[in-house]
């Protein structure tokens, strides 16, 4: 396959960036999206140019570090698929793709195509955890959770925090990652203590990075490599205004 | 979990964008309250203009002698004016902040001019602010047209269903009526469902169906309430 790739180039995060294009010829079918972009780099090495930066690390879908909308849509065409498991196979011979980093006001870019994410740690720093006391594993069976509440929370916990459901915002909302990492404390039985004063802890720092709020338009669903439902937004809602009118939490 | 200021967190997260959206969910279920209600009395038209005349001199005489005259009345409008107005206050915030959080740019961020519309988002979810502001603008009008009586298309006269037939004969008053019920209809599909799900009530896929399908249904009893009138004034069924 030859293909054609318009690449958002930045050299840091002050510069001003623009869309380049490239050639890429001999591109396999089998080839992964990244590994499309690692033989476009070896060809912009081999010339002398800068390689195009980008997020990577497992690249098996699990780690949440790559990172490419690609022609419009965080992680590509394919659903429930993260950018390192996109293969050349979606695309046709002679295409032209264009590849920029996630575009968020809390997602400064560092370079080329990769973006500072730390905005999410901080939410998760929040509030994003169980106070527990440590010590030895506790018993298996000790605390019973409900088949349901345990399937839930896994849905939610399946969370790999790439952040493409910001990405894809019209509104630049964190709130579908917010809901997931509070609802897979909140539904289990160790994270009831503190289940409200984290829902307002993880709110407010949010909102505190500069993400807009939920209209409920669902565009994060559909970008979401891991299938995060939408209902986590409206259980986190409902955690927080149930949370504020407490006098004790 | 931490020492911080219990307080000052709840109230940081009572000017959250998930209180304000609140906030307009709130607000807007209420003024969909009064358009059934409104709705409703549109439609005593078909009684003629005796029956709706006297329906009109009823809606001021409720609660009568406990309330002075008009008094339930005004106690509604100034319910639906404080609602109007956190409704628009809470947009034009949470519109600000989407716009802060996208570089001003909202959907329209990335260079690339391919699958602009997304990729499952409906119409009327992402038109929800600008048919908003139609709305607004219809609704002013409205106000002056068939309530303050400022504006007389057709004729002024002190009988309500006399200002409505005069209106409604003209085709401008029927089409500029017809255009802001279509916004109406869009701004209530996604924003009916949406009011729900803000307030925490889209827990499982059956429910999101469920509350998708209510919207849908409580925005074509409004639409089919709301047109019968005047398009049967126009067509000379009432007159």
């Amino acid at each position: 396959m030859n293909i054609t790739v318009r690449i958002w180039r930045q050299h840091d995060q002050t510069a001003a960036g623009q869309m380049v294009s490239y050639r890429v010829d001999g591109v396999s079918p089998d080839m992964s999206f990244l590994e499309m972009l690692d033989v476009l780099n070896d060809q912009l090495s081999a010339a002398g140019d800068d390689p195009v930066a980008f997020d990577h690390d497992c690249r098996e879908g699990i780690c949440g570090m790559c990172s490419l909308v690609i022609n419009g849509i965080a992680h590509g065409p394919e659903a429930l698929t993260t950018t390192c498991q996109l293969y050349m196979r979606h695309f046709n011979d002679g295409d032209t793709i264009d590849i920029e980093p996630w575009r968020s006001a809390s997602f400064p870019i560092l370079r080329d195509l990769i973006v500072d994410r730390s905005a999410l740690d901080r939410i998760i720093q929040a509030g994003g955890y169980i106070s527990a006391p440590t010590g030895s594993a506790p018993d298996a069976a000790a605390t019973l959770v409900p088949k349901k509440d345990a399937d839930r929370a896994f849905d939610a916990a399946v969370c790999i925090g790439c952040g493409a459901c910001i990405a894809a915002c019209p509104n630049g909302s964190g709130m579908l990652f917010t809901g997931a990492k509070a609802n897979h404390l909140g539904v289990l039985p160790q994270g009831q203590p503190e289940r409200h004063e984290r829902a307002l802890a993880m709110v407010n720092q949010h909102d505190a990075e500069g993400f807009g709020g939920c209209t409920q338009i669902g565009e994060c669903t559909a970008v979401c490599p891991v299938g995060i439902p939408l209902d986590m937004i409206s259980f986190l809602n409902a955690d927080v205004l149930s949370a504020l009118p407490k006098e004790n939490t | 979990m931490r020492t911080g200021n219990v307080a000052g967190v709840r109230s940081t997260a009572a000017r959250s964008s998930v209180a304000l959206h609140a906030a307009m969910a709130i607000s807007g279920l209420i003024m969909i309250l009064f358009l059934l209600a409104h709705m409703y009395g549109n439609l005593k038209v078909f009684e003629g203009q005796q029956g709706f005349d006297s329906y009109a001199g009823y809606l001021r005489e409720i609660g009568q002698p406990l309330l002075p005259y008009a008094g339930a009345l005004w106690i509604l409008r100034v319910i639906l004016l404080v609602s109007v107005l956190l409704h628009i206050f809470s947009a034009f915030t949470l519109w600000h902040r989407s716009r802060r959080a996208t570089a001003g740019k909202g959907g329209w961020r990335y260079e690339t001019t391919k699958n602009r519309r997304g990729v499952q988002r409906s119409y009327s979810s992402f038109t929800m602010r600008w048919g908003g502001v139609i709305i607004g603008l219809f609704v002013i009008y409205h106000l002056l047209h068939l309530s303050a009586d400022v504006i007389a298309p057709g004729g002024a006269s002190d009988s309500p269903y006399q200002r409505m037939v005069n209106g409604f004969q003209i085709w401008w008053v029927v089409l500029s009526y017809v255009i802001a019920l279509i916004a109406l209809g869009f701004h209530l599909r996604h924003g009916i469902w949406s009011a729900f799900a803000s307030l925490g009530a889209n827990k499982s896929v059956a429910t999101r169906r469920f509350l998708n399908q209510l919207a849908t249904v409580v925005m074509l009893i409004i639409l089919v309430g709301f047109l019968v009138p005047p398009l049967a004034i126009f067509t000379g069924w009432v007159s």
